[in-house]
């Protein structure tokens, strides 16, 4: 390949819908973050800018590395982050009731974030080689049963519900993507709905009790179904244009719980209303689209599943934190991508857009 | 470059999926000539279905929530109407081991507003301080403390306001916009210094105590045990706290209850603490650095555990001012310090009952091994001097343990040495904390030449044995130690954990943890001795009290066995000139009283046991003024005098009880 090639074939479009995103969701925390009372949280902008700046450095310098070799670091990162996974459940930080935090020297990190990319980029690799027109029998999806199901026991035990289905929801989708031989999925799907309620049998009392609170807020009026109804009179009161930068009371009286980072749709849909809470979500559409338009543009199907997995990933995480927010889905702790302020979640996220950048850039490539 | 925007604004509309595909390989049409190119192509048209489907859902919603039913939840917004109040849990009560309560929960009524509610803060505070008389200025204080907090949130202006004022505030309510009454449990202490040190009492959890996680469920302004049995049983005490989603009009109003969680009552306890023998022990110490522990032999339960100076928990409630918290800390005879287990005292000629088990089970002497006492012992170029100018002769080991005889202890501890003797020391409970569940406990100290080689970073002296004999020297044990190690001479030699906490119940009433070991007696070791020394043990102790010379014949009671043993702690003279100190040198220089007792009587049917160790900070002599002590409690414990102050044995209705206590103050 020549150099002018790499250069000229870089993703302009990709770039830009996603600093188009990072932008919304540093004018939205802006305003979160000056609610009444929180003046000090200001800091937080510059904060996450910066953590912008370093992503895209990141990402620019990965960039010189084929993603063809990550097939090669697969294993490597995979188990590596298996062993982070184990460590936080003994070492982790604890903060709220779980473990997620591991502190490595100065900076803590969440190996749950690394999980997830770590499980799309094995099982990119594995279905590269499987993957075939009839569909994967049901022997052929133990391996990726056992990349998916080890982070997704490891995540519950910190507890934390929300990123384990995650992870479960983005294998489930590559796995569709790739086919499954229809008479496999068939008995996949009546083995998994026959297993559920003898799983269920087997979990204690207070482990039903966070699953049922997990799947309806209402039962927790308290805590997760309160802020639930103030996050919908938060968008509802948004009405078609919203009450204005800077405006929004529900945000201002912090009715509203983690406004800066869960919660932060709510925030935007109050101040902005349907016209801007719109925009966001047809941005994200367009990303998303993008994004499987990069994998269809690859030729080689590591590229394209690994593609279709990193999109999956930012598809579920803004459908499930959106949704959330409006009252439609369980309440979890995801993030909404590139708009949520934290340092792990910018860096997952400029991660994925890397990876897409790079089978993008690369797709002319021959061998 | 490739435009792709104007293609994907038209898949949002959701016409013609796919041609995004068809519209990028007009562009690049090459690729397609890959042979899986095509079944690519159309997996990733079912996935965009799929998201497709996804994003007009979540469309959908948000147009039905802003346009549809936007125009209510604007209003809803404008009133922030929807709040969160939150319901606490009432603690666990504490009650002694006959039922009497000792701590329960009061209603009280705080005053606070609520900024965003009151029309005209200035007006709504100035009627207010008409009417309770409070200077508007304090008021204002506290709203500023309370910038910050969001608006809608509750200012407290006045904690614990009274009914009167209540009833005032009640009358001009619609005068007061935004002003609201808000009634809260408070903690009381119904016998108010009695048992404090025991029953401990409630503060504000402090940040660090939050980051802890010790303290799951509580939040910043909670109250948590402190110090005391409601520090160490914080656990049972603690209940669950509720609250309810309510809807408030636009005066701040609660119109509707919209879902209410239940808040759980914490659980009662039970303590082992007879409240009449602890009354008792109190008023026997009243005025005087001291304290008392009485003890069942037979099971290690702290029937009495007083410690005076003590100091009003219910004080605490409301916070002490900082002017208050300094005069207790600062206060010399340290009212806030538990003494029966945190003050470490040298244990002076109590410690003699250890050095004699030592001595005879090692063999160093036996029950008829007689040494001459002329009243100093040379060792070394040093005389060590008995208590006893003129010296007692010829003594064995009962009668030196019935006049505390130094002489023949230093000649016992000479012979064993230092480090045999801590071996006893440590297997009769001494030198570490007996494990009572207090805390703060003191562990005490048993020296041993490597402990000082160590600590000091010196040898050991040869002479130092012969002062650690008599309990002297670096020797030092809690009153609490001392009790249990009697108790195991009374019981034959069982050394039981110290037990305070008898039961729990829940708020119901029905007995919770009873399998508990943490609740039960337990037995944690033996006396390191033969039966046969244990007898001349309790021999000599017998003598104390009821021998010809011994030290403690003031102990002596008609119809009930006294054996004891009396102490007198040296204290070293403090260092230093500072002259405000210099006058109470003289006071300070006194040694320590000590006297530990058990007793046995038939009382009523059953033959009832009891074992006592008192200590009097600079009461010079242990005979004078620990011995009389211990003597009235075992008296009164035994039912022998006082029969107008018969110990309350009220179980059941526990309001009668408290109104006596109230009134009887």
């Amino acid at each position: 390949m020549s150099e002018r090639n790499f250069v000229q074939n870089f993703d302009w479009g990709l770039i830009g819908l996603t600093f188009t995103l990072a932008a919304m969701g540093m004018v939205t925390l802006y305003s979160a973050v000056n609610a009444e009372g929180e003046s000090f949280q200001k800091i937080l902008v510059v904060k996450q800018l910066v953590w912008y700046c370093v992503g895209t450095a990141i990402m620019t310098v990965s960039l010189l590395f084929n993603y063809k070799s990550f097939d090669r670091w697969a294993s490597a990162i995979y188990w590596i982050c298996m062993i982070q996974l184990t460590a936080v459940l003994f070492v982790g930080k604890y903060v709220a009731g779980s473990r997620r935090w591991l502190a490595l020297g100065p900076i803590s990190v969440q190996p749950s974030e690394l999980a997830k990319i770590a499980v799309i980029v094995m099982l990119a690799r594995y279905y590269a080689k499987m993957v075939n027109p009839k569909g994967l029998g049901w022997r052929d999806l133990f391996y990726p049963f056992m990349i998916t199901g080890i982070p997704f026991a490891l995540i519950v035990r910190q507890p934390d519900l929300g990123t384990a289905m995650l992870i479960l929801l983005i294998a489930a989708s590559v796995t569709l993507f790739v086919k499954i031989e229809i008479r496999s999925l068939t008995y996949l799907t009546l083995a998994g709905l026959m297993s559920a309620p003898l799983l269920w049998f087997c979990l204690k009392g207070y482990q039903k009790q966070r699953i049922l609170t997990f799947l309806d807020p209402d039962r927790d009026p308290l805590g997760a179904g309160y802020h639930i109804i103030q996050s919908k009179i938060a968008i509802g009161s948004g009405m078609l244009s919203g009450k204005g930068l800077l405006k929004g009371t529900q945000n201002a009286l912090s009715f509203l719980p983690e406004q800066h980072t869960d919660f932060i749709f709510s925030v935007m849909s109050e101040e902005m209303g349907f016209v801007g809470s719109l925009s966001v979500i047809l941005v994200f559409l367009m990303l998303i689209v993008w994004g499987l338009n990069i994998a269809y543009g690859c030729r080689d199907p590591f590229g394209t599943i690994l593609s279709v997995g990193v999109t999956a990933m930012i598809f579920w995480q803004a459908f499930i934190n959106i949704g959330m927010v409006m009252g439609l889905m369980p309440v979890v702790g995801v993030p909404l991508p590139f708009i949520s302020y934290g340092g792990s979640s910018v860096m997952t996220m400029m991660t994925c857009i890397a990876i897409l950048m790079n089978v993008s850039m690369r797709r002319f490539t021959i061998e | 470059m490739i435009t792709i925007p104007p293609t994907v604004r038209r898949q949002s509309r959701g016409q013609e999926f796919g041609s995004v595909f068809t519209a990028y390989s007009a562009v690049s049409g090459k690729y397609l000539k890959n042979a899986d190119k095509e079944w690519y192509r159309q997996r990733l048209t079912r996935s965009m279905f799929c998201i497709m489907a996804a994003f007009t859902l979540l469309i959908a919603r948000l147009f039905y929530l802003q346009i549809v039913e936007g125009e209510e939840y604007r209003r809803l917004s404008e009133s922030n109407c929807i709040r969160l109040r939150s319901i606490d849990a009432p603690r666990g009560l504490i009650f002694d081991c006959n039922g009497n309560l000792l701590a329960d929960n009061r209603p009280s009524f705080d005053l606070s507003i609520i900024v965003k509610d009151a029309e005209n803060l200035e007006d709504t505070l100035e009627k207010l301080s008409q009417y309770t008389g409070i200077s508007s200025e304090l008021f204002k204080a506290r709203i500023k403390a309370g910038k910050g907090l969001p608006s809608y949130k509750p200012i407290i202006l006045e904690e614990d306001i009274g009914r009167e004022m209540l009833a005032v505030i009640e009358v001009h309510k619609f005068d007061l916009p935004g002003v609201s009454v808000d009634v809260r449990l408070r903690r009381q202490y119904i016998h108010r210094e009695s048992a404090a040190h025991i029953t401990g009492y409630l503060g504000e959890v402090s940040p660090e105590e939050l980051k802890s996680g010790k303290y799951e469920g509580c939040r910043v302004g909670d109250f948590i045990g402190k110090f005391g049995i409601e520090k160490s049983a914080e656990f049972f005490l603690r209940g669950t706290r509720g609250g309810q989603q309510v809807e408030v009009n636009a005066r701040g109003q609660v119109v509707r209850v919209l879902k209410t969680v239940d808040a759980f009552s914490g659980h009662n306890i039970y303590l082992t603490i007879d409240q009449a023998l602890q009354r008792k022990a109190e008023s026997l110490i009243e005025g005087i650095a001291a304290a008392v522990v009485a003890m069942n032999p037979d099971t290690g339960d702290i029937l009495a555990m007083a410690s005076s100076p003590s100091f009003d928990p219910n004080s605490f409630v409301n916070g002490l001012s900082g002017k208050e918290w300094r005069s207790l800390i600062n206060n010399p005879l340290r009212p806030m310090e538990n003494k029966a287990i945190q003050g470490e005292y040298p244990p002076a000629s109590t410690y003699k009952i250890v050095t004699a088990i030592a001595g005879l089970e090692e063999g160093v002497i036996d029950e008829n091994t007689s040494v001459f006492c002329p009243g100093h012992y040379e060792y070394g170029d040093r005389t060590f001097r008995c208590w006893k100018k003129t010296g007692h002769g010829s003594v064995n080991v009962v009668k030196a343990l019935a006049e505390s005889c130094d002489v023949f202890f230093y000649q016992v501890g000479q012979k064993l040495g230092v480090d045999r003797l801590a071996r006893y020391a440590k297997a009769c409970g001494l030198g570490t904390p007996t494990g009572v569940m207090l805390d703060h406990e003191g562990g005490g100290l048993i020296p041993t030449s490597a402990w000082k080689k160590h600590a000091l970073g010196v040898p050991w002296q040869g002479g130092e044995t012969l002062s650690v004999a008599i309990g002297q020297g670096y020797n030092l044990a809690t009153p609490l130690q001392m009790a249990m190690l009697t108790a195991a001479v009374a019981n034959g030699g069982t050394l039981y954990r110290p037990r305070i906490l008898k039961a729990v119940e829940t708020a119901e009433g029905s007995t919770a943890y009873q399998d508990d070991p943490a609740l039960k007696p337990q037995a944690v070791g033996k006396l390191p001795c033969s039966k046969k020394t244990l007898e001349l043990i309790r021999k000599g102790l017998w003598e104390v009290v009821n021998g010809q010379r011994g030290t403690a014949r003031i102990a002596r009671a008609d119809g009930v066995k006294i054996s004891g043993k009396t102490g007198t702690a040296q204290v070293i003279s403090r260092k230093g000139n500072d002259s405000r100190r210099k006058k109470e040198d003289i006071h300070h220089h006194k040694p320590h009283a000590w006297f530990v007792a058990y007793a046995e009587s038939k009382k009523g049917s059953k033959n009832s046991r009891i074992a006592v160790s008192v200590i009097v900070e600079h009461g010079e002599h242990g005979s004078g003024t620990a011995a009389p002590i211990a003597r009235d409690l075992i008296k009164y414990f035994m039912g022998i005098e006082d029969p107008e102050l018969q110990p309350e044995r009220v179980a059941g209705n526990l309001q009668t009880v408290y109104q006596e206590n109230a009134h009887g103050e």
